[in-house]
């Protein structure tokens, strides 16, 4: 009895998760697929379902409609704003690891009474609301903001600098936002990094610039991948940051998802729209997998 | 004692000026009596009186707190299991399937997430609004609590497990008994970082709601899109504080829990 009672609990724990899940995540993901081979109708819920049920997958299949995804790739509203997106991703990427690098190497190199008390700092933001970080920019960069004030104080601008509602403003916000998530991993790979590996180098009379560069850069290179990739694949799909900091020439994909959604109302092309964007970000994540694994093979 | 060079120490002052003026600046200015950023207006509590009188503001606060209580512990609940599962049940059927479907909201975009399960809902004829908010919010954060769990779960001696087992405790027992007490700061900090995503949470909530369920980061997405106003700087110091008080206190507990350990 109490086996059978044991067996069933343990089964229990993963039943439950895994039944969740299923439920409330492949099958919507399932719906989204099937909705973006649908066709847009102005009902509500307006799509027009081109299949119902699993008996019908042959006919479902002999009228697969790519109609939405054609128009993604014909229409350049929709691929300019995947590069778009991508391309700001790639620049928040690069930005916070520059502000990020020398922070994280800062804190590795502080003592440890002093470490604790950073690595809270650097968490703090990450707690406190993303849109209230966001909302702190706007008032630093609208015009007559606190940004022109400061500058105009100091008598180093004339004019206001106009900055918000522009792709510098964007790229503000988002390194803004996501440099903890840059500086947490380079920081955990810098402080575990051996000193006397360093030592070593100097003895041999390497300067602190070839040290750095042959000794610690290739030590924190996982780090660096996986500050990189923790930053780039929610930039990626950012909605909040360009809708309130971006002006109408920055418009990232997630932010067409929305529109698409909220004030087109055409949720088939919406869900194309959010295959596309997932296909764009899983191929660079599998991409790094296989590095990763080739790297792993290799040492 | 390492001694950290004057280059090193710029950086950290730079970098940390960067990360905390902008929201030094927020905190300001909501105790400005002037409505105007470029003025000061001298130090007023005027903007915290007239949140107290936003009933709007202050019911789309309320229901993030529940929404936060309910989804957090659902998912903390589901993501400890979830951890139990991928640490110590070995092998099982579609594991792969199941590993990766707790890991893919971390990962997710909000739009596709937000998106995906609303299709869900219109499809089965749900009523959306604070139940469905709430599963949502319970899914993708069941992920995070996961991983949070299941590195407590991985640097665990599970020899006392065994010696429980050995002395005739129950499976259930032992959890209980042992497990559960051995990884709680991990429970716990998986739960409060549940509540915060759920408290944050602007574009999955907008998704997934229904009339009359209009949650705090909702209420001030539509209101940050009017424009800047000293009475949100007040709203967002508060929430600033609360977050800063729950993170300290989080933190003591823990290093209470570190030095109690060793």
């Amino acid at each position: 009895m109490a086996v059978s009672v044991a067996t069933s609990a343990r089964r229990l724990v993963v039943a439950v998760p895994y039944l969740w899940l299923l439920l409330f995540f492949l099958a919507p993901f399932v719906i989204v697929l099937r909705m973006a081979l649908s066709d847009a109708a102005t009902a509500l819920p307006p799509y027009a379902p081109h299949f119902e049920g699993l008996s019908t997958i042959g006919s479902f299949l002999s009228q697969l409609d790519l109609e939405n995804f054609s128009l993604i790739t014909d229409d350049p509203l929709y691929w300019q704003s995947y590069l778009y997106s991508l391309r700001i991703a790639a620049l928040t990427t690069l930005i916070a690891l520059g502000i990020g690098y020398p922070l994280a190497y800062a804190m590795a190199a502080a003592s440890r009474r002093w470490q604790g008390l950073l690595l809270v700092l650097v968490i703090l933001p990450f707690w406190t609301s993303f849109l209230i970080r966001v909302y702190a920019w706007i008032g630093i960069l609208r015009p007559e903001g606190l940004l022109d004030m400061v500058l105009g104080g100091l008598g180093l601008a004339g004019e206001p600098l106009r900055l918000l509602n522009t792709e510098t403003a964007v790229l503000i916000g988002m390194v803004y936002s996501y440099l903890p998530f840059m500086v947490l991993p380079l920081f955990t790979t810098l402080e575990k990094l051996d000193r006397s590996l360093l030592e070593a180098a100097a003895d041999l009379g390497s300067t602190p610039l070839t040290a750095f560069l042959t000794v610690t850069l290739p030590l924190s290179l996982p780090g660096i991948l996986a500050g990189c990739a923790l930053v780039f694949i929610p930039a990626v799909g950012e909605f909040v940051i360009p809708d309130l900091l971006g002006g109408p020439d920055t418009v990232m994909i997630g932010k067409v998802l929305w529109n698409e959604f909220f004030s087109n109302r055409d949720w088939p092309l919406a869900s194309a729209v959010a295959i596309v964007l997932l296909i764009v970000l899983v191929l660079p994540l599998v991409l790094l997998q296989r590095a990763r694994l080739a790297r792993g093979g290799a040492a | 004692m390492r001694r950290l060079g004057p280059g090193l120490v710029l950086v950290l002052v730079a970098g940390f000026a960067f990360l905390y003026l902008p929201i030094l600046a927020l905190i300001a200015y909501s105790f400005n009596a002037s409505r105007l950023v470029t003025v000061w207006g001298g130090f007023s509590t005027h903007w915290y009186g007239a949140l107290m009188a936003n009933q709007p503001l202050l019911d789309a606060a309320w229901l993030s707190v529940r929404l936060g209580l309910v989804s957090a512990t659902f998912a903390t609940v589901l993501g400890t299991l979830a951890a139990l599962a991928l640490v110590r049940h070995g092998r099982f059927v579609g594991r792969t399937l199941f590993s990766g479907m707790v890991l893919a909201p971390l990962v997710m975009p909000e739009v596709v997430t937000g998106l995906s399960l609303l299709l869900l809902f219109v499809a089965v004829d749900a009523e959306r609004g604070f139940w469905t908010v709430t599963i949502a919010h319970a899914t993708f954060s069941l992920g995070f609590a996961c991983i949070v769990v299941q590195s407590r779960l991985a640097g665990f001696d599970r020899s006392l497990e065994e010696a429980a087992q050995d002395l005739g405790a129950t499976p259930l027992v032992t959890f209980a008994t042992v497990t559960l007490p051995l990884i709680w700061p991990a429970v716990a900090a998986a739960w409060m970082l549940a509540f915060t995503l759920s408290l944050d949470d602007l574009v999955i909530a907008s998704f997934t709601t229904g009339p009359g369920a209009t949650t705090l980061p909702m209420r001030l997405y539509s209101a940050v899109k009017l424009g800047v106003s000293p009475e949100i700087n007040a709203a967002c110091t508060i929430m600033i504080g609360a977050v800063a008080l729950a993170v300290i206190a989080a933190s003591l507990l823990l290093k209470r829990e570190q030095v109690a350990g060793s």
